[in-house]
């Protein structure tokens, strides 16, 4: 039976292992952070993550609003997930959907398990990532902007979040998956990692895999964050300009 | 203090701390850090016996404690710390006061010098009305206590509020009251320095200005030495205030207005002297009330 006008369904992998935009299963597409670019939030960031741009916007420790939620012992986070009108081909309906709010729940998890909450009881942690252009990946994109944010605006925290998605592409696990390889591949798994204690705060998956694929997709994931780690952490620097400054170990003397 | 640095170095606004025997340490959060025996302070946290950081900042090992100098943050009140507050609520017996730190901080009236009956707290300060105030109490669920008893407190009336980042308000004070003692008499204006980064400036809307463009200058390179002496020579170098001021003419009634930042930065280079104008106008009281509390 003929295509029924669908869209041919594009080949993923060549036989020498390179994908759709001629990457390696183990590969990033290419990143670049920028934090603090806006000066009216507490603390901000931008990322480009292959066609991805996420801005995320960081607020508080401030008064909690609504009043309803405030917690006595600890800090709450909020965070909302949005994006843009223009972010994807079709123009997306604007507001807040069963999607975004499912991605704003699992991104506020996860930095509840890393904020220091307790330190500031009956306040709020607001956190704003906006998607302005999308192309898979965007709440990895939006987890590492946020995590840049908070570190930005000096919310306490155990250790920065990084995260990144895996999934099976034409048979096999692939890193970072771009649009065409999250639509017509076989599974897409995003994670996002605490990568000092090496605890997962975030883990989603849509597809399938074998036992053995998702043991190989956690490990190649873990170490796609920690790629994405050293990279926030040099997004951190630069904001400083700090090259200046001596590394740890010689002050461990 | 002070000690082993020449003349050059008299200006170097590093309050009262000694003069640093090592590097800067830049650690982000996660980054583990030695604590050679010391306990975990600001900024900080421990697991077993290890010490990693959770903000962003320098490290500096001082008994008793490790602690971080966070590079942001809101403000974390101190008791006794000078602050500018922001009415935002008047309730029955108590103002509500925005002071930019994680929460808002009540007055009551018994830390006021009137005697307001139930309800009428209005007739005396009333939504954003500023205040200067001093923290009082912090309790352990973090209510912020402040009161408007002590010297020089008390409702803050014309003048303008600009804000700086708190960490910088060290750099804005300088060492012994130098940094504001120039910015005042350069610029012909009074001002008020809270700790929570806001900065209550009266004078000619010129002079405001000029405050405006220095504290941009210390937010932004307030870490290079002999920071007084380059923006004593700034203000000198952009001469006298006149009446309408050299940037911003259009802002006379700028009553209390949030800070509203220029788009083009001020000009971050200076010639190593100042131009040395002699038509610096000088306030009548040059060390009035407008400063001396707020320094230390």
């Amino acid at each position: 039976m003929g295509n029924v006008g669908a869209k041919e369904i594009p080949r993923l992998l060549t036989a020498e292992g390179r994908r759709i935009d001629g990457r390696r299963l183990d590969e990033l597409r290419p990143i670049s952070m920028k934090v603090g670019p806006l000066t009216r939030a507490d603390g901000s960031a931008f990322v480009e993550w292959g066609d991805n741009k996420v801005m995320a916007a960081v607020y508080g420790p401030r008064e909690v609003h609504p009043r309803h939620l405030m917690q006595t012992q600890k800090a709450i986070i909020q965070c909302r997930y949005n994006m843009a009108a223009f972010s994807v081909d079709e123009r997306k309906r604007p507001g807040q959907d069963r999607r975004s709010q499912e991605i704003s729940k699992v991104i506020t998890e996860a930095f509840e398990s890393v904020v220091f909450t307790e330190e500031f009881p009956k306040t709020s942690i607001d956190i704003y990532i906006e998607v302005l252009q999308a192309n898979a990946g965007t709440r990895c994109a939006g987890l590492v902007a946020a995590s840049l944010a908070l570190a930005d605006a000096g919310i306490p925290m155990a250790d920065l979040v990084a995260s990144v998605a895996v999934g099976k592409v034409g048979g096999r696990i692939a890193l970072d998956l771009k649009k065409e390889e999250d639509n017509f591949g076989e599974a897409d798994m995003p994670l996002a990692l605490v990568p000092q204690s090496g605890r997962l705060v975030l883990t989603q998956m849509e597809g399938h895999m074998t036992r053995d694929e998702l043991r190989e997709a956690l490990d190649l994931g873990t170490k796609g964050c920690r790629e994405i780690y050293e990279r926030m952490r040099q997004a951190l620097r630069d904001k400083y300009d700090v090259t200046s400054a001596a590394p740890l170990q010689e002050a461990a003397a | 203090m002070g000690n082993g640095h020449g003349p050059r170095h008299r200006g170097r606004d590093r309050g009262e701390r000694p003069p640093r025997s090592e590097p800067k340490v830049l650690v982000l959060p996660g980054d583990e850090i030695p604590h050679r025996g010391l306990q975990p302070g600001f900024g900080t946290y421990r697991v077993g016996k290890r010490v990693f950081a959770s903000v962003m900042g320098y490290v500096t090992w001082r008994e008793p404690f490790v602690r971080i100098v966070p590079f942001a943050g809101r403000y974390v009140p101190k008791p006794h710390d000078v602050i500018v507050g922001i009415v935002q609520d008047v309730q029955k017996t108590f103002y509500l006061l925005d002071i930019d730190a994680s929460r808002w901080a009540p007055l009551h009236t018994s830390g006021t010098p009137w005697e307001p009956g139930p309800g009428e707290l209005d007739q005396y300060l009333r939504i954003g009305d500023a205040v200067l105030v001093a923290v009082e109490n912090l309790d352990a669920t973090g209510k912020i206590g402040v009161t408007m008893k002590g010297e020089d407190l008390g409702k803050l009336t014309g003048g303008t509020i600009l804000t700086i980042s708190p960490a910088k308000i060290p750099r804005v004070i300088g060492k012994g009251g130098s940094m504001i003692h120039t910015i005042t008499h350069l610029t012909g204006t009074r001002v008020a320095v809270g700790q929570n980064g806001r900065i209550w400036v009266e004078g000619t809307p010129g002079g405001i200005q000029r405050v405006r463009d220095v504290l941009r200058i210390i937010e932004e390179e307030g870490q290079r030495p002999g920071l007084t002496e380059r923006i004593e020579g700034y203000l000198q170098m952009t001469g006298p205030t006149d009446e309408t001021g050299p940037q911003a003419p259009g802002d006379p009634s700028a009553d209390r207005t949030e800070p509203h930042r220029t788009n083009e930065p001020p000009p971050l280079s200076f010639p190593e002297q100042g131009g040395g104008s002699s038509r610096i106008q000088i306030p009548e009281q040059e060390t009035d009330e407008g400063e001396e509390p707020w320094e230390t």
